[in-house]
């Protein structure tokens, strides 16, 4: 990524391998349990408020909160040694087109995209997973106990977000050394970034062979815990 | 030479990798390979002629992404021919003077079967089989089946070569760096899959470089039977000034080989990263090595998709509770297809200790082999046991077979010859470890020495379909003591001569031994211990019987089976507890607690300690008190006079926004928990379940594969009492249809989690409308909206779980009973 970042910023071209994809194995990122119960269902709004803006564990006011917490953590321990965290990027110089829209390695026409990476030079594609083991971990629980099955949701949802904003946070550190910008991630169903892309982004970072990530006939990932995306660098 | 008699005793060299060096020629990103060998055939004949110069002697076409879901059939069969030309023509113009052999190509379909995916398995079968008719028609030699991720995909590809051709196949797995496959498969239980299917060489290729795959070969070479293959990348890859560069070079790439190679492996080449160089330096390193001789590892396997489990070391339990016999609750679950009750009955058994689940659907009335195919593939989604089937139904054991992710036990034959016919081609073609019952035409011998015969018998007759003797299991059958006061010795003795004359693994269900006296753990427990000691593999028995649990705990520690005593201990550990736990409960002590706290804005002021545990969501309490309640309650006074009224103060938080969904669940599934208890009251005395409110059908529509929103309804729903039939996820609307006609259901639930799931919906209700004009629909999901409700012409829109409960008590109440 430094590399690439230098020649974006010195304006080298880098013809030969610019769509070579990177395999990365981050940290596991810190558990945020208030995060996990949002993606439960309990709101964040309410969570702040009863936590006074802390949201973790400080949420607790009735009987029921004090079981949903012990539970909470039941079901965390369930899940240790059952993800692995992995992402594979590439980088690579972005184009215009004649009326101003992004050319990346695989079509597309989305006017939020082209907002999304104005005065942007290139972009980082990337996909991300924490693998199959929460999904079967949900399969277990789903039918059986509908409460750890929506929690592991919640874990496995936290979870994979966390690493991406981790590896956001990554791309923006290294950017800014170079003396460049990056942007906040895009992913292919925001704004009019159609999901039709993705069979084409996945395919771009060799996901299927570097990450398991295969697509089903709605264009839904599995592992269902996998994010992809756009960081525009400025 | 054909290539397994030349693999007896040499090494096999296979290619190496093919994408990145046809990325240098000048492959686009997404472009597919295989329309090279028609575009750029000479791109393609000149790599590999590069390998066969090199030294490969197995080059594998260039067919891995060639398939039905990527080519139409024309294309398809067009570009497998053109692929074997085109080796032909690197092997014709090689200056090499190896034995040289050309392998159809087989990667995976690139979709994940189903219940993780959306593909389904017979599906994958197909469309593997296509490959394998034009590769066969092209001239292949063998099939190298690789780069599989996933057991099941890989037993769908493998079973697609069996019954389409009868050329040698090779098997190799992508292994993660965990040493596992994507989907969470172990070597040894690939190995005990694909041994089982009659694969002719197994291991790894791709993802890892060979000194990371290191562990993974250790476990093939101590389980397989058969020659073991690897096919690394060339280490890891990483950018280096914007070019891809794998880490381990020639020299160090086949040091690592040869040590594979001393190790016993037989068969050896490369992946990604690694060039005609690469097998270049691993043929001449090879020379110097003798190839160590393929032996048969006599491992008694079974597997699920995740483990193996090995007979004939420590004993292993079989749960034996997946089973209508004699239990009325498991018939009623059974005819209702209450799926749910079966699934649970495993899960239970699982965190009891069980290491196999046995698996029994028959009853007269329903249909078999669908029932066992369903519950299999449903056990299989929720628990990484290895599963029994057990039916003597060859038809029901095809299907339960066939659909296994993994290798199954079968139970049983008998000496019966008709029965042997039946039974063992089935296990031939898919692999399976053999319960035997030790009787025959004549019935069941009394002595030791004539049920050993019987063994005997059906040892030669297994042989004659390729079953070896590991693969079995003999059962010398346990008879009561109550009849016969020397049943039990006849059975001891027979386990003994099996074990330590014919050198087989036996397995009994024990509990028949104490039919007809008190206390019947007593007995059968000893016994239990009786037959360990001559030997005994494993045991058919109830796993809730502490009694058993506690004779197996310390049958391992004292035979120096359970390092450390550390299983026994953790074991008597949990003793205990258990005990404090439901003498707590029962004595409802911690309750009372509870009841004298002052309601901190739960709403249970003044509740009863039924009430309580259901309104904090409190599982086991909620079943314990339950239990103990129906000594002196009426089932239906409990439901009325406790666990409505919890529900109603849970429902009333809920809607009020002091609980929120989290919350919700755990309360209803406290409340299922009573209910449970309250139905097996109920199944004992003669009107079954009960009255029920009225029905509700429930299902998320085609194409949608998610359904954890449509539990949460289902669970409330069923709280609440009404009569609710799951039709699962991802259901044709015609079936939907069917259902609510069949049983006149006032309501239906619809559930689409996708938008591009809505138009099922939408047809769904159209045809709703058509054949079932009485039925009331309701939709929700999470992409469902008023306005969608609306344009797609339900009738209600509901938000949440106890919004749909409100309105079919509306629905229900308008029926004007």
């Amino acid at each position: 990524m430094k590399e690439f970042l230098e020649d974006l910023k010195n304006g080298i071209d880098r013809k030969e391998g610019a769509f070579t994809p990177i395999h990365l194995e981050p940290e596991e990122p810190k558990l945020n349990r208030g995060e996990i119960l949002r993606y439960a269902g309990f709101p964040a709004a309410v969570l702040r408020a009863r936590g006074k803006g802390k949201e973790d564990e400080s949420y607790i006011e009735i009987p029921s909160d004090e079981e949903l917490s012990k539970k909470l953590e039941d079901v965390i321990v369930l899940t240790k040694g059952q993800l692995t965290f992995r992402i594979s990027y590439v980088c690579a110089k972005i184009d215009r087109d004649a009326d101003g829209y992004p050319v990346l390695p695989f079509e597309q026409h989305s006017s939020d995209l082209k907002r999304n990476l104005e005065n942007c030079k290139g972009v980082i594609i990337f996909a991300a997973t924490i693998g199959a083991g929460i999904d079967r971990l949900i399969r277990r629980y789903e039918r059986t106990s509908p409460a750890t099955g929506i929690l592991l949701q919640g874990i496995g949802a936290e979870r994979v977000e966390s690493m991406v904003d981790a590896f956001n946070e990554l791309v923006k550190e290294e950017a800014k050394k170079a003396g460049l910008k990056a942007h906040p991630r895009f992913s292919p169903g925001y704004g009019d970034l159609p999901i039709q892309v993705q069979p084409h982004l996945l395919k771009l970072v060799d996901a299927e062979r570097r990450l398991g990530i295969t697509l089903n006939a709605s264009l839904m990932m599995s592992p269902s815990k996998s994010v992809t995306a756009i960081i525009g660098i400025e | 030479m054909k290539i397994l008699d030349y693999m007896r005793d040499n090494f096999v060299f296979l290619d190496g990798g093919m994408g990145t060096l046809l990325q240098e020629a000048g492959l686009k990103p997404g472009e597919l390979p295989e329309r090279w060998n028609v575009t750029r055939p000479e791109e393609i004949i000149r790599i590999q002629k590069a390998y066969f110069d090199a030294g490969t002697n197995v080059i594998l076409a260039n067919t891995f992404g060639a398939n039905c879901l990527k080519f139409d059939d024309e294309e398809l069969e067009k570009l497998i021919k053109a692929a074997f030309d085109n080796a032909r023509k690197a092997k014709e113009e090689s200056c090499g003077t190896q034995e040289k052999f050309i392998a159809l190509d087989i990667g995976p379909l690139g979709r994940l079967l189903k219940p993780y995916g959306d593909f389904e398995f017979e599906d994958a079968v197909a469309a593997y089989a296509k490959t394998v008719k034009y590769g066969v028609k092209a001239g292949a030699d063998l099939v190298f089946i690789e780069t599989m991720n996933d057991s099941y995909d890989t037993k769908a590809a493998l079973l697609a070569v069996k019954e389409n051709c009868d050329l040698p196949v090779f098997v190799s797995n992508a292994y993660g760096s965990d040493g596992k496959l994507m989907t969470g498969a172990s070597p040894a239980s690939m190995v005990a899959m694909l041994e089982g299917m009659h694969a002719d060489a197994i291991g790894a290729n791709c993802s890892l470089g060979p000194e990371q795959l290191l562990g993974v070969m250790e476990e093939y070479l101590e389980y397989a039977s058969v020659p073991v293959l690897i096919k690394p990348n060339a280490g890891l890859p990483r950018d280096e000034g914007g070019k891809t560069v794998y880490d381990v070079y020639p020299p160090e790439f086949s040091d690592c080989i040869k040590t594979l190679l001393e190790k016993g492996v037989r068969i050896v080449g490369g992946c990604c990263g690694t060039t005609p160089e690469y097998i270049k330096a691993v043929v001449e390193k090879a020379g110097t090595v003798k190839p160590v001789p393929v032996t048969d590892k006599n491992k008694s396997l079974v597997s699920s998709y995740t483990h193996a489990v090995e007979f004939g070391k420590s004993p292993i339990l079989i749960g034996e509770r997946i089973n209508p016999t004699g239990k009325k609750r498991f018939q009623q679950a059974l005819r209702e297809n209450d799926i749910d009750y079966i699934l649970n009955e495993g899960l239970k058994q699982a965190d009891a200790g069980v290491q196999v689940l046995d698996v029994n659907v028959g009853l007269p009335e329903i249909d078999e082999p669908k029932m066992l195919e369903m519950v299999s593939k449903e056990l299989q989604a929720v628990t990484d046991l290895p599963l029994q089937l057990d039916t003597s139904d060859p038809v029901a054991m095809e299907r339960g077979l066939r659909c296994y992710n993994g290798k199954a036990m079968v139970n049983s034959v008998n000496g019966k010859e008709e029965v042997m016919e039946a039974v063992f081609p089935l296990v031939a073609k898919y692999g399976g470890f053999v319960v035997c019952l030790t009787l025959d035409e004549g019935g069941i011998p009394e002595s030791a020495k004539d049920r050993v015969k019987i063994a005997e018998k059906i040892i030669k007759k297994a042989a004659e379909y390729g079953i070896a003797k590991k693969d079995l299991i003999f059962d010398p059958l346990a008879m009561t003591i109550s009849a016969d006061t020397t049943a039990a010795l006849s059975t001891i003795q027979a386990v003994h001569d099996i074990r330590h004359g014919l050198g087989a693994n036996t397995s009994l269900g024990v509990s028949n031994v104490s039919f007809g006296l008190p206390s019947r753990n007593i007995i059968t427990s000893t016994f239990f211990a009786l037959c360990l000691e001559q030997g005994l593999s494993a045991g058919i028995m109830n796993p809730y019987a502490t009694e058993m649990m506690n004779v197996y705990y310390a049958f391992r520690a004292l035979h120096n089976l359970d390092a450390n005593c550390t299983d026994y201990i953790t074991y008597a550990q949990s003793l205990p507890v258990l005990t404090q736990a439901s003498s707590t409960a029962s004595g409802q002590s911690g309750a009372s607690k509870d009841e004298s706290a002052p309601d901190k804005g739960d709403g249970n002021k003044g509740a009863s300690p039924l009430q309580n545990a259901i309104i904090r969501g409190l599982k086991e309490q909620a079943g314990n008190i339950t239990k103990e309640l129906l000594k002196d309650t009426k089932p239906l006074d409990i439901v009325q006079q406790e666990v409505i009224p919890a529900l109603d103060i849970v429902g009333k938080n809920f809607e009020e926004k002091k609980v929120y969904l989290p919350q919700l669940l755990m309360a209803a599934e406290a409340s299922k928990e009573a209910f449970e208890e309250i139905k097996k009251e109920m199944a004992k005395s003669a009107d079954g379940a009960g009255p029920k409110r009225c029905s509700f059908v429930i299902a998320t529509v085609h194409g949608d594969i998610h359904d954890i929103g449509k539990n949460i309804v289902k669970l409330i729903l069923e709280n609440y009492g009404f009569d609710v039939h799951d039709l699962g996820k991802d259901v044709p609307e015609q079936v939907i249809v069917d259902e609510v006609v069949r049983i006149h259901a006032p309501i239906v639930g619809l559930s689409a989690l996708m938008t591009t799931t809505v138009p099922a919906m939408e047809e769904t209700i159209r045809l709703l409308r058509e054949q079932a004009p009485w039925a009331k629909v309701t939709v929700g999901g999470a992409v469902m909206t008023q306005e969608y409700s609306d344009r797609i012409g339900a009738d209600k829109y509901c938000r949440d779980a106890m919004e749909t409960v409100r309105y079919a008590e509306e629905v229900e109440k308008s029926l004007g009973n």
